[in-house]
């Protein structure tokens, strides 16, 4: 599965792409989330708040709750401040 | 028309090329943005715009979509740049045609609330005690939320 992140998260992640292989068990993007912040230091100080960090997969925005399967785009990024 | 671009772009231009040909058109609206010079009581330099290809376009897109189900339009024109801007730079035009001004100047102001709080944009400021990332807004939200219609 490919995961991107960008603007603060990129620099907290310290990278702004990897391709990951899920653990058994992870079915959904709170799950994943989860599972993301156990991989270190720098993800569990990245993704500490979920109030500011939003979640896109395959380019549409989406809950907690929503699957995700191997082959999925994911997207980690802040609130966007465009325009 | 969703144009996603580093370069600058003609307002002028822009609009002249949007509307030729097409006399049903009695109303433009514009928005243009702009790279301000202080931000949060701070004075910035200049700012770098970070975005996410392929889905800026796509919320592009269904921004303009949504706009055009809403409105009778007969043009609409969004460009936005990325890349390191510097104040006075122009960040974005949003161009709304139709036939009356009601729906031109509605839709425009839909379109630059919308494209605020979904398109994904990031803003990097360069100010005197380093890079800062710009938090959003929660006016913006609002703004947006006052389009809502569920």
């Amino acid at each position: 599965m490919r995961i991107l992140y960008f603007a603060w998260l990129r620099g907290k992640v310290g990278t702004a792409e990897e391709n990951v292989t899920l653990p058994p068990g992870v079915g959904d993007v709170a799950a994943l989330l989860g599972w993301l912040r156990t991989r270190g230091p720098r993800f569990a100080e990245a993704l500490e708040d979920l109030s500011v960090v939003r979640v896109a997969v395959n380019q549409e925005y989406v809950k907690p709750s929503h699957p995700i399967r191997d082959g999925d785009e994911i997207a980690l990024f802040p609130p966007v401040t465009g325009g | 028309m969703i144009r996603v671009q580093r370069e600058d772009f003609d307002i002028g231009a822009e609009i002249a090329a949007l509307t030729q040909g097409n006399h049903q058109i009695g109303g433009v609206a514009s928005f243009v943005g702009l790279v301000r010079d202080k931000a949060g009581g701070g004075a910035i330099g200049a700012m770098t715009l970070e975005h996410y290809p392929g889905m800026t376009e796509k919320k592009l897109a269904e921004i303009e979509t949504e706009a055009r189900r809403r409105w009778t339009l007969d043009a609409s024109l969004i460009i936005h740049r990325y890349g390191r801007l510097e104040p006075g730079d122009r960040i974005v035009l949003v161009v709304t045609a139709s036939a009356h001004r009601e729906a031109a100047l509605a839709s425009c102001a839909f379109l630059i609330d919308w494209l605020k709080t979904q398109a994904p944009f990031w803003k990097l400021e360069e100010t005197a005690e380093g890079g800062k990332w710009v938090e959003a807004r929660k006016g913006d939200e609002a703004a947006t939320k006052r389009w809502k219609t569920d």
